[in-house]
């Protein structure tokens, strides 16, 4: 029993200090982005704003062109989180269910896709893009990003644990295999479906090195970029960044609170870790 | 509703050495009740399936109610099916589960509803159609299960091993339920069940399949009385047929001849068996003919055979006693006993098998011989 205790103390220890170690940046930003004084890293630091203010809030919507980049990301991250969700689900279905020829080399080939680092294939997306002349625009944004290898493992691998009689009995009562994927599947799928919409949407939100790429001009910028673009060699305005920092990880923590059952049982289903 | 008719049917799959269903030749009638036994593996999923149309045939004939159904998918072949596991949609409330079928051929609204009900009502779940799957039981579900089928009055109903995964007296009570169903609505049935108990009470008549191989297709008293090979006779009735491989030999009069026991084949057999002098055959008794020579007086039993009791197994109304012949005590077979004689293990009884009742069957090809 004592042996038990001192693990359990132990164990919540290690959480606890894990914990800190991942929520302390977190709070740091938050305390400066509540800073009246623009010199927050002049020694001593200090963890707590000496003049609490929200004009550095006011001024992320007043100053910055805060409300275009909010617009350019809310869109890119919708389209391609609906996208993904679709086309992952539709994908993972056929390599799931369906029985055509090359099945297995196509998803060998999607699968083998992944070992190649996403670095080494920003040039070559980039020169394609650029060809097709979409670079500084919407859909050089979007397009890159509509689908992803991942998430069409991660829903075959669910479909496959749906039992094969289901897909028989809709079948003899008339189904199509779209139908079956639509009106059976799909509704039966929803911590899957969820787990994807979260995983993409946590991307897309957060993706930098890819809008850094592909646009230059201050109107196409999204979020993450648009705050990165405060940071100068001279002059950081810091509690500035951080108020903006603050404000566009919002979302994705309201999401994450919201749809965190869903997250964690499509992880548990798929056997994949997050 | 409708007849079948299974001409040559096979089934290889790609890569595999042998056929999974080898010429299969099968004529159910209208109205019929057929059960499809075997073991694992012996294809009798696979026959069910290729009805349903989930399984591609590889050659051979299908029909349903005179008409080629090979090349149609499963949804114009106007059958239903009844799965092992039920597969109704999880997501789906009762009503929509039996209703789906029905939506999907675009039937009227209120037709749909008649029907849903009405089926509903056969089967006792009117206070159901509301509930989800995961909210009833397993002979709930199966009612559904049954139900789904039932509402779209299908020329033919496939059942696979509907009741393997209900606990031991649902299984009873729901077996006696589908029987009752099957007059109700006088319908073509096609049953795959493992359990030949099932198979026997259930079926009008029974297909037994091994290795992909229809054994025999006749009534359950035929299977038992007069199975074509030693395979069905084993395989129908329980505790199965006792068998023991030996030789005739014939002198004065013809003798079988085992490690186990000796005894003088009877006069009106021996005509068959002189073919076979010299060479192995199998002598097959079943259980329930075996007599107690002290007890049983009135029927024609063979010549005596000493035992020994080796184990007892009393179910209530009968007792199964585990015995060995005199000559080998490593061989153990089994007969059906009264209750009220009290044998003990150990005892040395002297035995009787019904004369009518002894079976032979030839070694090499298993086939009976008489």
């Amino acid at each position: 029993m004592k042996a038990l205790k001192i693990q359990k103390i132990l164990f919540f220890a290690i959480l606890g200090i894990a914990t800190l170690i991942y929520i302390g940046p977190f709070l740091f930003s938050l305390s400066i982005s509540f800073n009246a004084d623009k010199n927050v890293f002049d020694w001593p630091i200090k963890l707590l704003p000496e003049t609490f203010t929200l004009d550095n809030y006011k001024n992320v919507w007043n100053e910055l062109p805060f409300e275009k980049w909010l617009f350019n990301s809310v869109l890119v991250t919708l389209v391609q989180t609906v996208t993904n969700v679709f086309f992952s689900a539709l994908a993972g279905f056929a390599f799931a269910r369906l029985e055509f020829k090359g099945r297995k080399l196509i998803f060998g080939l999607l699968l083998s896709s992944l070992m190649i680092p996403g670095i080494i294939l920003l040039v070559p997306k980039f020169i394609i893009l650029n060809e097709f002349r979409m670079i500084n625009s919407y859909a050089g944004l979007i397009i890159p990003g509509l689908v992803g290898v991942t998430n069409i493992f991660l829903m075959k691998q669910f479909f496959e644990t749906i039992p094969k009689d289901l897909e028989q009995a809709a079948l003899i009562d008339g189904c199509s295999y779209f139908r079956i994927f639509w009106q059976v599947f799909l509704p039966i799928s929803k911590p899957a479906l969820a787990a994807v919409a979260i995983y993409t949407f946590q991307g897309s939100w957060n993706e930098f090195l890819w809008p850094v790429i592909v646009t230059y001009t201050e109107d196409m910028y999204t979020l993450p970029l648009g705050m990165a673009s405060l940071r100068t060699e001279l002059l950081t305005d810091w509690p500035l960044l951080m108020a903006g920092t603050i404000l566009i990880s919002l979302p994705t923590l309201v999401i994450f609170i919201v749809f965190q059952r869903y997250f964690v049982q499509g992880v548990a289903s798929s056997g994949l870790k997050g | 509703m409708a007849t079948i008719q299974i001409e040559n049917l096979e089934k290889v799959y790609p890569g595999a050495e042998r056929a999974t269903i080898q010429k299969a030749n099968l004529s159910i009638q209208d109205k019929e009740f057929v059960v499809l036994v075997g073991p694992s593996g012996c294809g009798k999923s696979t026959l069910l399936r290729m009805i349903a149309g989930l399984e591609e045939i590889t050659s051979g004939e299908l029909q349903i109610d005179g008409g080629r159904m090979n090349e149609l998918s499963p949804k114009d072949r106007d059958i239903a099916m009844v799965f092992q596991n039920y597969a109704l949609y999880p997501h789906m409330t009762v009503f929509d589960n039996m209703a789906f079928g029905l939506k999907l051929r675009k039937t009227p609204k209120q037709e749909i509803k008649h029907k849903v009900e009405h089926a509903a009502k056969i089967l006792d779940i009117t206070h159901l159609l509301d509930r989800r799957p995961k909210d009833m039981s397993g002979g709930q579900r199966q009612r559904v299960a049954i139900g789904r089928s039932i509402v779209r009055d299908p020329k033919v109903f496939l059942f696979d091993e509907p009741l393997s995964n209900l606990d031991a007296k649902l299984r009873v009570q729901m077996r006696a339920e589908i029987k009752k169903l099957h007059r109700q609505l006088d319908a073509t049935i096609v049953y795959v069940t493992h359990d030949q108990i099932e198979a026997m009470t259930m079926g009008d008549r029974i297909v037994v399949l091994k290795d992909g191989i229809v054994q025999q297709f006749d009534s359950p008293m035929n299977l038992f009385n007069n199975p074509q090979n030693k395979f069905v006779a084993g395989f129908i009735g329980s505790p199965s047929m006792n068998f023991i491989e030996g030789k005739i030999v014939m002198q004065k009069e013809a003798t079988f001849k085992s490690k186990d026991l000796q005894f003088a084949v009877p006069k009106d057999l021996r005509p068959c068996l002189k073919p076979y002098e010299g060479k192995n055959v199998v002598f097959g008794f079943r259980p329930e003919y075996i007599y107690d020579k002290a007890v049983e007086k009135g029927k024609r039993l063979s010549e005596s055979m000493e035992i020994e009791v080796e184990a007892l197994e009393p179910i209530g109304s009968e007792t199964f006693v585990y015995f060995h012949f005199s000559g080998n005590p490593d061989h153990s077979f089994c007969f059906r006993s009264n209750s009220q004689l009290a044998y003990a293990v150990g005892d040395k009884i002297t035995i009787g098998v019904d004369i009518d009742r002894l079976r032979f069957f030839e070694a090499d090809t298993e086939k009976r011989i008489m």
